[in-house]
């Protein structure tokens, strides 16, 4: 009996949040996946039923391959960036020297600041070719100043992107790095592993799960960047910047094409649950409920 | 002499380690010292990195012309307004989870982690066209809603990991000795939740500070908070690299502040207990 009721007591506790985070879900995505069947707009009058119109239009649309490149290169080259630097970081700050904490204080810092400022603070004080300072450095090697948002732009919002998520993975991996047995270390180096087989055997494989972590978790946030893209280059020249989040904020906001910026929402949300299938997977092994 | 070599190899690191971490930091730390330069020593060419005239001209001038504390006082309103509201919803549910688990409970807690996973595309539409018809554009209270609904499941996950930690043999304990319901609330239960609550909370105000999707969609005049408040600098006045900096230091100090008071439970958090 008294099961039953803490087991009442437990689901009215759980109910608030439950029927929140159903109703955010469920609404919203049923009203996306309504619209995209619509020829939908709000600046001209009248809506009907199109069937997969939208889809075939946002598909075939060479924008979507433009921004579907433009994702998977951001998603990638920010994820090559933070994971590898973050491997050395981590690396970094597990050996011993003076001053530690505030080295790890200093390495962890971008991640603390806001998308806007970061890409405004890059933009215009790093990258621009007259008055940034990668400009003052390359003409003071007697080089050309690169125009980054101009010749490189998809580049420079990746190196943008790639800074602010530095710090997250090196966190995490220095976290998995400080829980290696020690001794495990010490009784390789006794055997005379050097130190990049120790790196190899050990250490890498111990960090792997971590690792995994990142990349998905990473993924997830990387795939709807979007304040830095609008606040450097709002998707240009032309369409080099645009990634799908942002196409689809450009179909809705801009051009007010509710149906067309549904479908395009709808295959963002299925891309995504390709690749939250993966992490879930990997989170829910490691929870004992 | 093993002594001496470590020692050397601890000096190397120090000098790396510390070239590494100046580099990263950087950028933040050019941004806080331009904003002590006056607008000509901002483009100088060449720059100074300490031996220029000091001056809080800039800070001055970003309240004056453009109300800085009106965009500062709603991101507080908005990133507090939606933890706290956020926290109240999901303390209940963690704790539930956490000390009477039934067959289901994992396949909630995966379920609300995927609603995590929505890219914030897939709603924008619906949700653009329900705040404008319900008047909730660029309102704070229809931005704190969102934001409390997108880390509602961050918060309900961190809290069920800390409240995992607590014994619960502790409350069986407390109950045998007699404890009333009132004062074991008070005397065992809030002393070993509050640690894990605090955390929640100071790492849900920073992902509710830097929030850029919804801040930026939601929002135009009225209720725009400091991420919004930047991104109006992307031009022209963010040539103006001196105000640029002072508005960009004013915006993230705060926060830079609360993140690293909360570096270990940031770990945690932003991987759902699976890295600790």
């Amino acid at each position: 009996m008294a099961t039953l009721n803490t087991r009442n007591t437990a689901r009215i506790m759980m109910a608030p949040s439950v029927i929140l985070l159903l109703v955010w879900m469920i609404v919203p995505l049923a009203m996306t996946l309504y619209f995209s069947t619509l020829r939908y707009n709000l600046l001209s009058p009248g809506t009907g039923f199109v069937g997969f119109m939208n889809y075939e239009f946002f598909l075939t649309d060479p924008a979507f391959f433009d921004a579907l490149f433009n994702t998977l290169y951001l998603v990638g080259g920010a994820l090559l960036i933070s994971v590898v630097g973050g491997i050395f970081l981590a690396l970094l700050l597990d050996q011993p020297f003076w001053g530690r904490g505030i080295v790890r204080l200093l390495a962890i810092a971008p991640f603390f600041v806001m998308p806007t400022v970061s890409a405004l603070v890059w933009k215009n004080m790093f990258m621009n070719p007259v008055s940034g300072l990668f400009a003052f450095i390359a003409t003071s090697l007697g080089l050309q100043p690169i125009e980054f948002l101009e010749e490189i732009p998809l580049t420079s919002i990746t190196l943008i992107v790639g800074w602010q998520w530095l710090p997250f993975a090196t966190l995490i991996l220095l976290t998995s790095l400080q829980s290696l047995d020690s001794e495990q270390r010490e009784a390789a180096e006794m055997d005379g592993a050097g130190p990049v087989s120790r790196f190899v055997y050990i250490i890498l494989p111990h960090m792997a799960r971590a690792i995994t972590v990142v990349i998905l978790i990473e993924t997830i946030f990387l795939l709807s960047i979007f304040a830095e893209i609008l606040v450097t280059t709002n998707g240009g020249p032309g369409t080099a910047t645009t990634n799908l989040t942002y196409l689809v904020y450009v179909q809705a906001l801009l051009q007010f094409d509710v149906g067309g910026a549904s479908a395009g929402g709808i295959v963002a949300v299925v891309l995504a649950n390709i690749v939250a299938l993966f992490l879930v997977r990997i989170v829910g092994k490691n929870i004992e409920a | 002499m093993a002594r001496a070599i470590s020692t050397r190899r601890k000096i190397v690191f120090t000098i790396i380690a510390w070239t590494v971490g100046f580099l990263i930091f950087f950028p933040i730390l050019w941004t806080v010292l331009t904003s002590f330069k006056t607008e000509a020593e901002a483009i100088a060419s060449p720059p100074s990195l300490l031996f220029f005239e000091w001056t809080l001209e800039n800070y001055v001038e970003v309240q004056q012309r453009s109300d800085y504390f009106r965009f500062f006082f709603n991101s507080v309103i908005i990133s507090f307004g939606s933890t706290i509201l956020g926290l109240i919803v999901a303390i209940p549910a963690a704790w539930a989870m956490a000390f009477s688990p039934t067959p289901q409970t994992k396949n909630i807690l995966m379920w609300m982690l995927s609603t995590k996973m929505l890219p914030a595309v897939g709603v924008l539409v619906p949700i653009y066209l329900i705040f404008r018809d319900w008047g909730l554009l660029d309102t704070r209270i229809g931005l704190t809603i969102v934001l409390m609904l997108i880390n509602l499941p961050i918060i309900v996950w961190m809290l069920f990991t800390y409240f995992k930690e607590i014994p619960g043999e502790i409350l069986e304990a407390s109950r045998m000795d007699g404890a009333a319901l009132r004062d074991e609330i008070i005397h065992v239960l809030v002393p070993m939740a509050v640690p894990g609550i605090a955390s929640t909370l100071l790492l849900n105000i920073i992902l509710a500070w830097n929030e850029a999707f919804w801040t930026l969609n939601l929002t135009a005049a009225n209720a725009a908070p400091l991420t919004a408040f930047i991104a109006s600098y992307s031009s022209p006045e963010g040539l103006f690299y001196a105000k640029l900096s002072a508005a960009s230091t004013l915006a993230i100090a705060p926060i830079l502040v609360l993140g690293w008071l909360s570096q270990r439970q940031l770990v945690r958090g932003l991987t759902f207990g699976a890295v600790k």
